[in-house]
């Protein structure tokens, strides 16, 4: 019959002892590491331990029991348990300090450092890398027997074909929103006309682009990540290596050229998107019928805003994809490595995003245009 | 052989994927603290019969009793108990790579019992400790391991719970022939001195020669021969002939002789040197 064990101090005439019953084991370890600390304070120095009555004992029960006293006051053992006794008094179990974090004001500074350290040196890496897939893209592009057509349709149908749903429903609803927005505002001035305008401006030259540069930076990004970074872990880039093959030129150039592809078509369909949600709104409850809507769009000078967003679609695609391909190569080991590479590849990608689509904003105001 | 204890006993099971039958009417009986080396060839379903006895896989038919209790019938919670009485070292260790090994340990402990942290960091000490690690491996994570020492981790989180059991799946595979050999050690220790059965699949020749008391030959989708080695090694059947007789089989037989040779003599020497 299972029974908690316990340990009572018995006075003899020669001296105190410890009479240890019942089961030592794991699921009593904590009354047992009571009982014992409880003992530890009562008994003096030369203590004999009886453990002749002892139940079930297993490497918990034994470790404490050791605590009492060395494996040589512990008497009653048979050869079997003896062994046991033997095996866990004969490890340390001190348990090595943990490193933990030093929360001081130093430190705070010296972690503040190396952030920033860290930071500079994964621009300068990008940079490096964005110039190595340059110099690959240049030698390759002379030599069509280089070219790598099946894997960049592949690609091409993943992150163009593929995206092509998401990102439309995505700009129409963001089109109907702004166009909402616009007419809210605009109606108290009595202009609610301008809400084409609106619609024009923002999707042309930003929203368009920007949009789409979210969606592929967490569809097709993440996703370069993913699969880089896997291959990484599991030593199929070292096997690329040994082949005599680059890795840049089997990995990346396809994913690169692909996004410089899929990248503008998807800003095209998302521009003509937004537009059409905007003109739906417009529609349905401002009284601007399409012909109308189309009327107003054709003195916008659309054509030249068109081309403000569009330039910065390859822009976009080329940076998302080489962060994507470059924090895959940084994979090291672990699955879960494999996962924290692929967050920061795409908060990586849409903060670059924005910053250039920010940088161009400025760039194109102060030239006019 | 006398009557013995048996801790796992595997009646009439069947296993099916697809159309491919694995194992059809396989039997096998583990008994009380022997060392069982499983080997077959590759395919032959040595994992998947690993993966019915610890549940991970429901086998289409047959019945496999755990401690004398029918796995398939008893309630969940009993289920459990059970389970906690088996230690699995899984091929690739298997390590929660998110946690350090010390944590690895402690998982165990910590969704079954209700133990304070000091005395779980001193009990996970304890079995990085019985695995042969030095005690600053706790604070490691998986990824900061060599393939030895994540063999090594692995087998401390097996033990957590001082299991009855211990099924390891091929836990030399990778390893350096010293290594290899230490771990073999390793297990005869921690066999000898916590009590365990160990149910073992492995290739490795030298392990079956060194430290297996039965070995159990699965072949044609059912357990073949089950029974100590030299028996083994005798059966009439051309698969286990060029498997204990081809060349790799020889030297490691050839090896675990020396072996017990040069510990017969030490042995004979040793009650004159010890002398004071």
């Amino acid at each position: 019959m299972p029974s908690a064990g316990n340990a009572t101090i018995e006075r003899a005439a020669d001296g105190e002892r410890v009479v240890v019953r019942g089961d030592w084991t794991l699921a009593h370890a904590t009354m047992l590491a009571d009982r014992v600390a409880t003992l530890r304070r009562q008994l003096s120095a030369d203590v004999r331990v009886d453990a002749g009555g002892i139940g079930r004992v297993d490497t918990a029960g034994a470790r404490l029991l050791l605590d009492l006293g060395g494996t040589n006051v512990i008497s009653g053992l048979d050869a079997d348990r003896r062994a046991l006794f033997d095996a866990v008094a004969a490890i340390q179990t001190v348990p090595a300090t943990s490193l933990l974090r030093d929360t001081g004001l130093v430190a705070l500074l010296a972690r503040t450092g190396a952030a920033t350290e860290q930071i500079a040196r994964d621009g300068w890496q990008l940079l490096g890398f964005i110039g190595l897939v340059l110099a690959t893209l240049a030698r390759c592009l002379f030599d069509p027997r280089r070219w790598r057509v099946t894997s960049l349709m592949f690609h091409l149908e993943q992150t163009g074909l593929d995206a092509v749903p998401i990102v439309v429903l995505l700009n129409f609803l963001v089109g109907a929103v702004v166009a909402f927005l616009g007419a809210t505002v605009l109606k108290d001035f009595g202009a609610s006309i301008f809400t084409v305008e609106l619609i024009g401006y923002s999707f042309l030259r930003e929203f368009g682009v920007l949009l789409t540069a979210i969606m592929v930076a967490g569809r097709s990004g993440s996703a370069f990540t993913a699969q880089i970074g896997s291959m990484k872990s599991r030593e199929e880039i070292d096997a690329i290596r040994t082949l005599g093959l680059d890795p840049i030129e089997v990995l990346v150039l396809p994913r690169v050229l692909a996004l410089l592809i899929a990248m503008p078509l998807l800003t095209f369909l998302a521009m003509l998107a937004g537009i059409v949600g905007g003109a739906a709104v417009c529609a349905l409850s401002l009284d601007i019928s399409p012909t109308m809507f189309i009327t107003r769009f054709h003195d916008l000078g659309a054509v030249r805003h068109f081309w403000v967003g569009m330039s910065k679609a390859p822009l976009f695609a080329f940076l998302i994809a080489a962060i994507g391909c470059l924090e895959g190569f940084k994979v090291s080991g672990s699955a879960e490595s494999v996962g924290s590479h692929t967050t920061s590849s795409v908060v990586q990608a849409i903060f670059v995003a924005i910053l250039v689509d920010a940088l161009a904003a400025i760039f194109y105001m102060e030239i006019g245009i | 052989m006398t009557e013995r204890d048996k801790v796992i006993e595997v009646r009439d099971l069947h296993n099916q994927f697809g159309s491919q039958v694995v194992h059809d009417h396989l039997d096998l009986d583990v008994y009380r603290g022997e060392i069982l080396g499983v080997v077959g060839g590759s395919g032959s379903g040595k994992s998947v019969l690993l993966r019915s006895i610890i549940g991970l896989n429901r086998p289409a038919a047959g019945s496999i009793k755990l401690f004398g209790e029918e796995m398939g019938r008893i309630s969940d919670k009993r289920r459990s108990e059970i389970e906690q009485r088996c230690g699995v070292l899984f091929q690739n260790g298997a390590l929660f790579s998110s946690l350090s090994v010390a944590d690895n340990v402690m998982v165990s402990m910590r969704e079954h019992f209700d133990l304070p942290q000091a005395l779980m960091d001193r009990l996970a000490a304890l079995k990085i400790g019985l695995a042969g690690l030095p005690a600053e491996a706790g604070t490691k994570f998986p990824s900061q391991l060599s393939g030895g020492m994540i063999k090594r981790a692995a087998l401390a989180r097996s033990l957590a719970l001082d299991p009855d059991i211990l099924f390891l799946d091929e836990p030399t595979a990778g390893l350096d022939p010293i290594g290899a050999a230490a771990f073999d050690q390793l297990i005869l220790t921690l066999r000898e001195s916590l009590g365990l059965t160990v149910f073992l699949i492995t290739h490795d020749l030298d392990t079956l020669y060194t430290i297996c008391d039965r070995v159990a030959v699965i072949s044609q989708k059912r357990v073949l021969v089950a029974d100590t080695l030299e028996r083994v090694e005798n059966y009439d059947d051309t698969w286990v002939r060029d498997y204990f007789q081809g060349p790799r089989g020889r030297a490691a037989e050839g090896a675990a002789i020396r072996l017990q040779r040069s510990k017969n003599t030490a042995a004979a020497a040793a009650p004159t040197t010890a002398k004071p």
